[in-house]
């Protein structure tokens, strides 16, 4: 009986630990699914509720973002001049404000498909692009969304999302760029604070 | 048709060298972006533009009629497009996509219902994304600064040379009689600008400043289209100058306000169409 449960109780950690490694590919498909599905079947993020929309994207999403990476490749050359105080709020605002664009997507992109290119990955690999293609109703061509996933450890993260060909990372880069020349790290920061603030009343009513 | 085209382009441009002498010392030093001053008026009133009529009309536009049909007038301004596009992957080269545009128009002209429906996506020809912008920086055109044209919107001077051309080559925009054609353009414009509404409002939420993220998603995504998706990566380099090499002509447009630049460009125009696009590289 012990050796029983000594058995499964070893099949349940295996298994644990093979779930952590999941292929990136699996990955996105199945937070991609998971997301659209309940998005379908929630009338109030389709009606526009972006605090829900929130709360989705935070419990679903967020876990499989590295924003740490994000924010230091957004950042690029001034990293170095934030102290690990002002890199840390760095981090969290550049959060907030990816989250809630990606929320406002979600509600504003409702009746979209999403329809998953082959993806093929070599052994020992830890830096791949799984690309996506959102089929939207009412416009002709496919919008590209590709995701750049990185491993560590075992567990793959989202470093950066190409829409329309588009890089979220590199766009950010340039505005930051001049943000940090107009008024050093600290006028970054206030700027984000401030733009984060300014799209918080809207949350807030709904 | 052209000829009035072509007088109000070289209007525009005349604007645009006035304003760039003018706005030399107005830029925050984005090397890409040498006239900020001027292409941000000229932004602001674009913008204007939009808020005050197209924006309100595509938004009637869209509650108005169902998804479908805004489908099938999108994918029958598609299918005319598909010809033109055809005509720029010739240009640069590519036989076989422009082949697939053919065959896109005759699938889709016929039992596409004039190309109402998209068939041919479905029957595995993939739409393409070219014009004579991109046929120019295949041909190694480089880039020049980034200009913000008038109604038109975000352009590259090597890509405002190509609006002219691909206003010029519009299969809509020279239809007879015109009043049909006044109709058709209107149609595109505002079933256009529709499909844009979600999108414009997640940039909204997204943007510190929308004037420079529209500039830079602009410049992103025309380099990317250039190079047909694969690029070389930008991500960790500070930046990256060079578009694409061409043993064809090495002719660079440098990044200068005047619109001798732009002439220049019209001048080489004509002499690479005269080369032959197949011995690049």
């Amino acid at each position: 009986m012990k050796f029983l449960f000594a058995f499964f109780g070893s099949a349940v950690i295996a298994s644990a630990v093979m779930a952590q490694a999941v292929a990136p590919d699996v990955m996105i498909k199945t937070v991609t699914n998971d997301v659209l599905e309940i998005v379908r079947k929630d009338k109030d993020i389709q009606s526009g509720n972006t605090k829900k929309a929130i709360d989705l994207v935070e419990a679903k999403v967020l876990p499989h973002f590295n924003f740490e990476r994000m924010t230091q490749l957004a950042v690029a050359r001034d990293w170095r001049k934030a102290t690990p105080a002002q890199k840390k709020i760095l981090i969290d605002e550049f959060q907030n404000l990816l989250v809630r664009t990606y929320s406002k997507a979600l509600t504003e992109y409702k009746d979209q498909t999403v329809v998953f290119k082959p993806f093929s990955m070599k052994a020992g690999e830890t830096d791949v692009r799984i690309r996506t293609e959102i089929k939207q109703a009412g416009a002709g061509k496919n919008i590209g969304m590709d995701y750049y996933l990185e491993k560590s450890d075992t567990t793959w993260k989202v470093y950066d999302i190409e829409v329309a060909d588009v890089s979220l990372i590199t766009n950010y880069r340039s505005s930051f760029t001049t943000e940090v020349s107009k008024g050093g790290i600290e006028g970054l920061i206030k700027t984000l604070q401030a733009k984060n603030k300014s799209i918080e009343p809207e949350v807030a009513k709904k | 048709m052209k000829t009035i085209l072509l007088s109000r382009m070289k209007k525009i441009t005349v604007v645009m060298m006035a304003a760039g002498l003018l706005a030399g010392c107005a830029s925050s030093g984005n090397p890409k972006d040498p006239i900020e001053g001027f292409n941000r008026a000229v932004f602001a009133f674009n913008e204007g533009l939009d808020t005050a009529i197209v924006k309100p009309v595509a938004t009637g536009y869209e509650a108005v009629l169902p998804s479908p049909v805004r489908t099938g007038v999108t994918n029958f301004f598609s299918n005319i497009e598909d010809l033109f596009i055809g005509v720029n992957n010739l240009l640069q080269g590519k036989v076989p996509e422009a082949i697939s545009d053919l065959g896109r128009v005759v699938i889709n002209s016929t039992i596409g219902l004039l190309g109402v429906i998209d068939f041919a996506t479905d029957a595995g020809l993939e739409k393409h994304d070219e014009d004579f912008g991109q046929t120019f920086g295949r041909w190694g055109v480089a880039n020049g600064a980034y200009v913000v044209v008038p109604v038109f919107g975000p352009r590259t001077v090597r890509d405002t040379v190509g609006l002219v051309l691909d206003v010029a080559a519009d299969p809509v925009a020279n239809h007879n009689p015109t009043r049909t054609r006044d109709l058709a353009l209107v149609l595109r414009l505002v079933n256009d600008r529709a499909n844009l509404l979600a999108a414009d409002k997640v940039i909204e939420e997204a943007a510190l400043d929308k004037y420079t993220y529209v500039r830079d998603a602009y410049l992103q995504r025309r380099r990317k289209l250039i190079h047909d998706g694969n690029p070389p990566r930008e991500i960790e380099a500070d930046a990256e100058q060079i578009e694409s090499s061409s043993t064809v002509a090495v002719a660079t447009v440098e990044e200068s306000q005047t619109d001798s630049a732009a002439l220049a460009a019209i001048h080489l125009t004509v002499k690479l169409a005269n080369a032959d696009p197949a011995r690049r590289n």
